[in-house]
């Protein structure tokens, strides 16, 4: 008996000291992140082009604008046919198609980014003969279709059936309906699955590589290449040079700033916005 | 319209399949099946046998799964039987949450200033050629990038275990650790494994953190301490310098491999998870 | 009853082959309360949302048959126009919750896109709030949320809702069923009153709220009209054996 509830005791302190461990390679990334992050970052680092290695004062003004505008351009590719497509499967719930395309999306979510990457260089690089703002963001936004669908179907399910009654009852049309009464009371599960698909991709660079390739200078073109954090933080961490991998801590550090404001918008978003029934 | 949609998605996910098809074409015309049973991959004189990456991937990812195993198996404990609430539940739920939002290029860039260096004096101390770089480092950056994957579809079936039957069994008089190896993790044991395989499939596929530390050498690693490839690594290594069309053929066809590979293990994942009914 | 507001001649319905309605034949005079009532599952509810063309939404639907409103077949009227004229409250409160109350009540005009000057708008909320009797209790927070305000509460903003559009008639399933006694006895005083500008088809599982508030009464039973007649008539004295059981209690 005596054995028993020691190796009961036993089990739990090893579930707890295992479970806390695992926080410690997060503890140190960020105790780092924020340590060599901060160090590097001052103003110019925000308004100044990348510098050669050796020179000092350099920025990343061009990766923070290219990261914007690719996420923009995602944004413009998925947002409209995910939220459709979520409202799709949500209406057609029992249809096989539903659950034909409800299929497709969990594996869609389950490739590989960097098979996403050759996709867009095949759909879009090879036919414009260039690298560009505009295949990164495709790519970036096809990464973001299934959770735009995956939260936009869950938010619509929600929502009771009678309240398209009532409004159908009024003498409203489908599109009425849809877009005055559902989609308005799904708007915080709709907005926070963008949200946090956005905070998805914005670190993502493996579907990055090869379309929008990267760009030392500033570039507001979209049929052009452009940097973004992530590729920057990749290109610069595999220097050889210290200056160059300061200035990858301070990327790191915008960038997952970036990310957490992101997720604690999604969280304040899904609760402010909240529709009450 | 929204047919339509529905239709464009369904659209996209064939589009994609069959684009990487088309586009393995030259590579399956000029190797064939050699493809998938050849040792060497050399642009230079065309010889493109995925094997060395196939094992890199293997190798990586199962490792990583192996290391990570006790500690998400841990956490999902943590948080769904031992404490579910309270300031520590709290802090883990976070930590979790961050962990699984951290950039993979971050992640590498982490690895290849502060594990690499750790790697590299534990093979000197044991006399190991010390690259530091290669598949066992890549693994160890992959086990911690999948933790909170794993931990998370666990905790969430380990919370659906009824409150009854864990009561039947502790008024039998078993001890809590008991409970749960006999009551809590066979009754979920579905949702785990389905939890294991998505995080594997994500690991397979997992791009940058691995192509940082890997060592990117196209033989077959020796040992787990060996520089080695995986097929997401060489991909990303080799394709925009692919030197002719049938070498960029052959990195799609990798890219086609992977898709159906992860594409497998997903589809299997999401059925097991649609039978529980949780939230994936 | 020959110039009835709403007549349904040879009706049919149902879902897939099976068939709930079977040759209904009822004629409603207009400004009057008509209860529907009769057993769980006999087709109340599928009936009344035949009057409004829901029933047709659900994809494996049928109904064969011709619904008269003013002597015109609903069915070759668009659906549209037809719900405009005959408004529909569920059986559980459904205020719109994106919308504030003042929005809740012209939100038929809002779904419908008919645009109209702010004082008339004015007019119309606190009209129709007042034949509901919500107006005293809700004329402080009109630009709130609907959801906030109690079950009660919240059906009669529904009621006021389909009052708003001034139908010719309107169809209530069941109103009371999620409500309490004292929200219960607000909405049966309400009907009695609405009655002055609208035709009120009532679907209700009670006896005696159709008893207390309906000018007539239809008893329904496995999807057939058993009896129509004078609410006074049809509890006094039924004709049929199976009206005198389902008032008696024997069954439902
Ligand atoms: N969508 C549907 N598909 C198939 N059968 C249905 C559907 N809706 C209702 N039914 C069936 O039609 C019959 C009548 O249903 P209806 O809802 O009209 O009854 P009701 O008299 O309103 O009952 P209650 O008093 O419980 O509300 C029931 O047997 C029901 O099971
Ligand atoms: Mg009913």
């Amino acid at each position: 008996m005596q054995r028993r509830i020691i190796k009961d005791k036993l089990f739990e302190i090893i579930i707890i000291i295992l479970a806390m461990v695992s926080t410690l390679p997060l503890i140190l990334i960020l105790f780092q992140i924020v340590k060599k992050g901060i160090a590097s970052i001052n103003w110019s680092f925000f308004v100044n082009l990348p510098q050669p290695p050796g020179e000092t004062g350099g920025g990343v003004s061009n990766a923070i604008l290219g990261t914007f505008i690719l996420i923009v351009i995602a944004g413009v590719f998925s947002i409209l046919l995910g939220v459709l497509g979520g409202t799709f499967i949500s209406e057609y719930k029992d249809k096989k198609i539903s659950e034909l395309i409800r299929l497709c999306v969990n594996i869609f979510q389950g490739i590989p980014s960097i098979v996403i990457g050759i996709i867009v260089y095949i759909w879009i690089v090879m036919p414009l003969h260039r690298f560009s703002a505009l295949s990164g963001g495709i790519a970036l936004g096809i990464m973001m279709l299934p959770l735009i669908v995956k939260s936009t179907e869950e938010t619509l399910r929600l929502i009771p059936s009678s309240l398209k009654e009532a409004s159908l009852a009024l003498g409203a049309s489908y599109t009425t309906t849809m877009l005055r009464v559902i989609l308005p009371a799904g708007i915080n599960g709709i907005l926070s699955g963008i949200l946090i698909s956005v905070s998805r991709v914005a670190g993502e660079t493996a579907p990055l590589l090869f379309t929008a390739f990267g760009n030392p200078f500033m570039n507001f073109n979209i049929f052009k290449p452009v940097d973004s954090l992530p590729l920057l933080i990749f290109n610069y961490s595999m220097s050889p040079y210290p200056e160059w991998h300061s200035i990858a801590w301070g990327a790191s550090f915008v960038l997952i700033s970036f990310i957490i404001i992101l997720n604690i918008l999604t969280k304040m978003v899904s609760r402010k916005w909240k529709t009450v029934f | 319209m929204l047919f339509g949609a529905g239709i464009l998605l369904l659209l996209l996910l064939t589009g994609i399949f069959f684009t990487l098809l088309i586009g393995s074409i030259p590579a399956i015309k000029a190797s064939g099946i050699k493809f998938l049973s050849g040792t060497s991959w050399n642009p230079v004189t065309g010889v493109y046998g995925a094997v060395p990456f196939v094992i890199g991937t293997l190798l990586t990812s199962f490792l990583a799964l192996f290391i990570s195993l006790p500690f998400s198996f841990s956490i999902s404990l943590f948080l769904g039987e031992y404490f579910k609430k309270g300031a520590l539940a709290e802090f883990l739920n976070y930590a979790t949450d961050i962990l699984a939002s951290i950039p993979s290029v971050i992640y590498g860039f982490w690895g290849l200033l502060f594990l690499v260096p750790i790697v590299r004096k534990f093979e000197l101390s044991f006399h190991i050629l010390p690259y530091g770089v290669g598949i066992f480092t890549a693994s160890l950056i992959l086990a911690v990038m999948i933790i909170p994957y794993t931990s998370y579809l666990a905790k969430e079936v380990i919370l659906l275990v009824p409150q009854d039957i864990k009561e039947a069994a502790y008024s039998l008089g078993a001890t809590r650790s008991e409970v749960i190896r006999k009551v809590i993790v066979p009754y979920s044991r579905s949702g785990i494994f389905a939890g294991i395989l998505l995080s594997l499939g994500r690991a397979l596929g997992e791009t940058m953190a691995v192509t940082m530390v890997i060592g990117n050498s196209n033989l077959i690693p020796g040992s787990i301490f060996s520089p080695g490839n995986t097929m997401a690594s060489v991909i990303a290594n080799e394709f925009t310098e692919a030197t002719n069309d049938v070498h960029l053929s052959a990195l799609i066809e990798l890219g086609l491999l992977l898709f159906i590979i992860t594409g497998i293990i997903n589809f299997i994942g999401n059925i097991i998870i649609k039978k529980l009914s949780i939230k994936g | 009853m020959e110039n009835g507001i709403l007549k349904i001649l040879n009706f049919y319905a149902g879902y897939n082959v099976k068939t709930i309605l079977t040759n209904i034949n009822l004629s409603i005079p207009s400004n009057k309360v008509i209860s529907i009532m009769g057993p769980s599952g006999c087709g109340k509810t599928t009936l009344i949302r035949c009057i409004n063309r829901m029933h047709e939404l659900q994809p494996d639907a049928n109904f064969k048959g011709r619904i008269l409103l003013n002597e015109k077949n609903i069915f070759e009227t668009s659906p549209i126009l037809v719900r405009r004229k005959i408004g529909m409250v569920f059986q559980k409160p459904n205020p719109f919750p994106t919308m504030s109350i003042y929005d809740n009540v012209v939100s038929g005009y809002i779904l419908n896109g008919i645009k109209m000057p702010r004082i008339e708008k004015d007019r119309i909320v606190e009209e129709t709030l007042r034949k509901v009797y919500l107006w005293d209790e809700v004329m402080d927070s009109l630009h709130r949320k609907g959801t906030f305000l109690s079950g009660g509460q919240q059906q009669r903003l529904c009621i006021a809702r389909a009052m708003a559009m001034n139908p010719e008639i309107i169809l209530l399933d069941e109103p009371t069923s999620a409500l309490d006694p004292k929200a219960t006895a607000k909405i049966e005083e309400l009907i009695t009153k609405i009655k002055k500008s609208v035709t009120v088809i009532l679907v209700t599982h009670n006896t005696a709220q159709a008893a207390r508030v309906s000018d007539f009464t239809a008893f329904l039973y496995l999807g057939e009209l058993v009896e129509y007649g004078s609410t006074e008539k049809l509890f006094t004295t039924p004709k049929d054996k199976r009206t005198e059981e389902y008032l008696t209690g024997k069954f439902g």
